[in-house]
């Protein structure tokens, strides 16, 4: 289909530059005596900015592993060692990573230390294990319980202790101290880089939308990353900006967009372009999704003024760490906001937490905001559970149910 | 005006033709290496039983997985939405469909005007699927044809507990080496596929009266299997393989 021409996004390329020199700075974080900390994705980074520690994230490697398609072989190779195929892909390709030094950068620069928070999944405190053993390096856990409906008073005061035990830890393996000024100033970037990033994700709002859920994919690595710093403030102030420029001057993501879908869970990261022009043919734009907004999704826990105290309650309370329920109620509301015509469940036979709960929010959004639902089954990072001409049919099935319903 | 829907699936290509709310004609033929091929040979062929001019035709719509590449079709679209028209077209009391096709197996929800709200599709695995039956007709020296009767005869349905039809062949393959009554063993293999089904059923919370159609519709066997499973009686349309062609040609009068 021919429409009007597409302008690609210009803050891309400024993007894939601070992600290689943050990469480039981490690689050679040994030259330069500075430590480097793994951190899980949804794990308390701030401290370690405060602390000058450079946190690198094995789920982003994963994530770029997906995406130049080298999961697969990393995967084989992990079941080779002796690892379960129903093992996280993104801990089986880290896993193998370790040992063979490969992938798209050719492994992570190694670690000083390891920071395993269980408010994602319990794989990671498993996966987190291993690596400590292999590096020999200590690991510190941060154990949020899982908030079925609140946050308890017990739950607070036992997550408000640990944050002071990693402050600990993190002095014992440093050997400085804590530095409360720096961690506040920490705290006010990061809830400053949450608030934007929010703000950005609130563009697609707008219809036709100037960016999509594959533009927020690519464009979240750096409120992952360098949350707890300038650099995603600045970024995003400028993404922002054109985003804005964007909407004013009428232009879309895709071509024609009539369609409006909503997306759980985590993309295919080897399949983002064929997944965006599949939906695209058929003039839908993946608008939002769960995922990239689960990065901004705590905010409201937030102190500005008192971010360490309060880190502790917003790091429980991110969207994998709470009941079925309040997940269902943040979908709806999703949906609302961004005025989707279909909501796309990702069945990620690699994230469990994620994937557990999809039929019960399946059924709730259809009974409450009466959209169509589709769910289509694959992974994240290993292509042996993806089957493209199933998930064609599937979405094509599922296209002509909400074309059919917005005639 | 005359329309046409071509469905050209994994193992047979249909063709049907309605002119208003009659159907005039459909043929079933093997679908071979080639669908394109297929597709020429089943539409060809039913304008000659049906004494129909190609040119008398106004639209083509195809369906099934060689949906692509019928190219002399006006529009390409998914069976899931051909099988709720088919269905719809034949019988408008219709709220759900178990279809049973060779390559996969769907449940699908229908709203009061026929439209598909909601479906599921059994994913990346040939259980409960019509290769599933032919791999344990193979296994047990039948026709698959066969398989319904001699299930009925079953007295104590055995136990089979792979879900994936590898597996349950070599299942299957040690209940015969154990001596288990081939009629028990059958009754089995449709329950298995059965349990596979009603959970695709469950999935979308099916409502009644549903029919049953795709070519193991034919098969008594598993089809009473099915029922004792949902619970309730399905209907069984007149062609419950052509419904996809049928679906696919009332889409083609849409166009
Ligand atoms: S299981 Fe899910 S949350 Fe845990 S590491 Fe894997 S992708 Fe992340």
């Amino acid at each position: 289909m021919q429409g009007k021409p597409q302008k690609k996004i210009k803050a891309a390329k400024k993007m894939r530059d601070l992600m290689t020199t943050y990469y480039l700075e981490a690689m050679s974080a040994g030259q330069n005596n500075k430590q480097i900390a793994w951190i899980t994705s949804g794990g308390p980074v701030e401290p370690l900015v405060a602390m000058d520690i450079i946190p690198v994230y094995p789920e982003n490697h994963g994530a770029m592993i997906g995406s130049s398609k080298m999961g697969e072989d990393l995967c084989i190779k992990a079941e080779d060692m002796g690892y379960s195929s129903d093992l996280c892909s993104y801990a089986r390709a880290d896993i193998a990573c370790s040992v063979v030094k490969g992938g798209p950068i050719g492994g992570l620069p190694r670690p000083d230390m390891l920071i395993c928070c269980n408010n994602i999944c319990g794989t990671v405190l498993k996966w987190y294990e291993v690596q400590a053993r292999f590096y020999k390096v200590p690991l510190f856990i941060l154990d949020t319980p899982f908030c079925h409906t609140g946050y308890s008073p017990e739950a607070a005061v036992y997550v408000r202790s640990q944050i002071d035990e990693y402050i600990g830890f993190l002095e014992k393996v440093t050997k400085k101290k804590f530095d409360y000024d720096k961690m506040a100033l920490a705290g006010k970037l990061s809830l400053e880089g949450q608030l934007l990033w929010q703000k950005v994700l609130n563009t697609t709002a707008h219809r036709p939308s100037p960016m999509s859920a594959f533009d927020a994919f690519f464009f979240l690595a750096l409120i992952v990353t360098l949350r707890g710093t300038q650099i995603p403030v600045d970024f995003y102030r400028e993404l922002i900006d054109e985003m804005e420029q964007r909407i004013r001057d009428g232009i879309s993501i895709i071509p024609d967009e009539q369609y409006r879908l909503l997306w759980d869970n985590l993309p295919l990261w080897y399949q983002l372009k064929w997944l965006s022009s599949e939906f695209s043919e058929h003039n839908a734009c993946l608008v939002a999704d769960t995922y990239t907004s689960a990065w901004c999704g705590a905010i409201k826990y937030t102190d500005e003024n008192n971010f360490l105290d309060s880190m502790a309650q917003a790091y429980t309370r991110i969207y994998l760490n709470i009941g079925v329920d309040q997940m269902a109620d943040q979908v709806l509301e999703m949906i609302k906001f961004y005025n989707v015509d279909g909501f796309v469940m990702h069945s990620n036979r690699s994230c469990k937490p994620y994937s557990f709960g999809q039929m019960d929010i399946m059924k709730i959004v259809r009974e409450r905001a009466e959209v169509p639902v589709l769910m289509i089954e694959a992974d994240m990072v290993d292509p042996r559970n993806f089957s493209k001409s199933q998930v064609e049919t599937r979405i094509d099935a599922f296209m002509e149910i909400v074309k059919q319903r917005n005639k | 005006m005359i329309y046409a829907g071509i469905d050209i699936g994994s193992i047979t290509a249909k063709a049907a033709f309605i002119k208003g709310n009659k159907l005039l004609g459909t043929r079933v033929i093997p679908s071979g290496y080639n669908p394109l091929n297929a597709g020429i040979k089943v539409f060809k062929g039913l304008l000659k039983k049906t004494k129909v001019l190609k040119s008398d035709i106004t639209a083509i719509v195809s369906t099934g997985y060689g949906r692509a590449s019928v190219d002399f079709a006006d529009k390409a679209m998914t069976e899931i939405i051909c099988h709720g028209a088919g269905a719809f077209f034949m019988n408008p009391e219709i709220r759900g469909i178990i279809d049973v096709g060779g390559q996969d197996s769907k449940a699908i929800l229908l709203d009061r005007k026929g439209h598909v709200d909601n479906f599921a599709m059994n994913d990346k695995c040939a259980a409960g699927t019509g290769r599933f039956f032919e791999v344990m007709a193979n296994a047990l020296g039948l026709k698959l044809n066969q398989l319904g009767d001699f299930s009925l005869k079953a007295d104590k349905p055995s136990k089979i507990s792979s879900i994936c039809t590898v597996f349950a062949e070599s299942e299957v393959i040690s209940m015969i080496a154990g001596q288990e009554k081939r009629e028990n063993i059958i009754a089995g293999i449709h329950e298995s596929a059965a349990a596979r089904i009603s959970s695709l059923s469950s999935k979308i919370g099916i409502k009644e009266p549903v029919m049953m159609t795709g070519g193991v519709a034919k098969n008594k066997g598993f089809l009473k299997a099915l029922e004792n499973r949902l619970g309730f009686e399905l209907i069984m349309g007149n062609l419950p393989q052509e419904n996809g062609a049928i679906g696919a040609a009332v889409l083609a009068s849409r166009l």
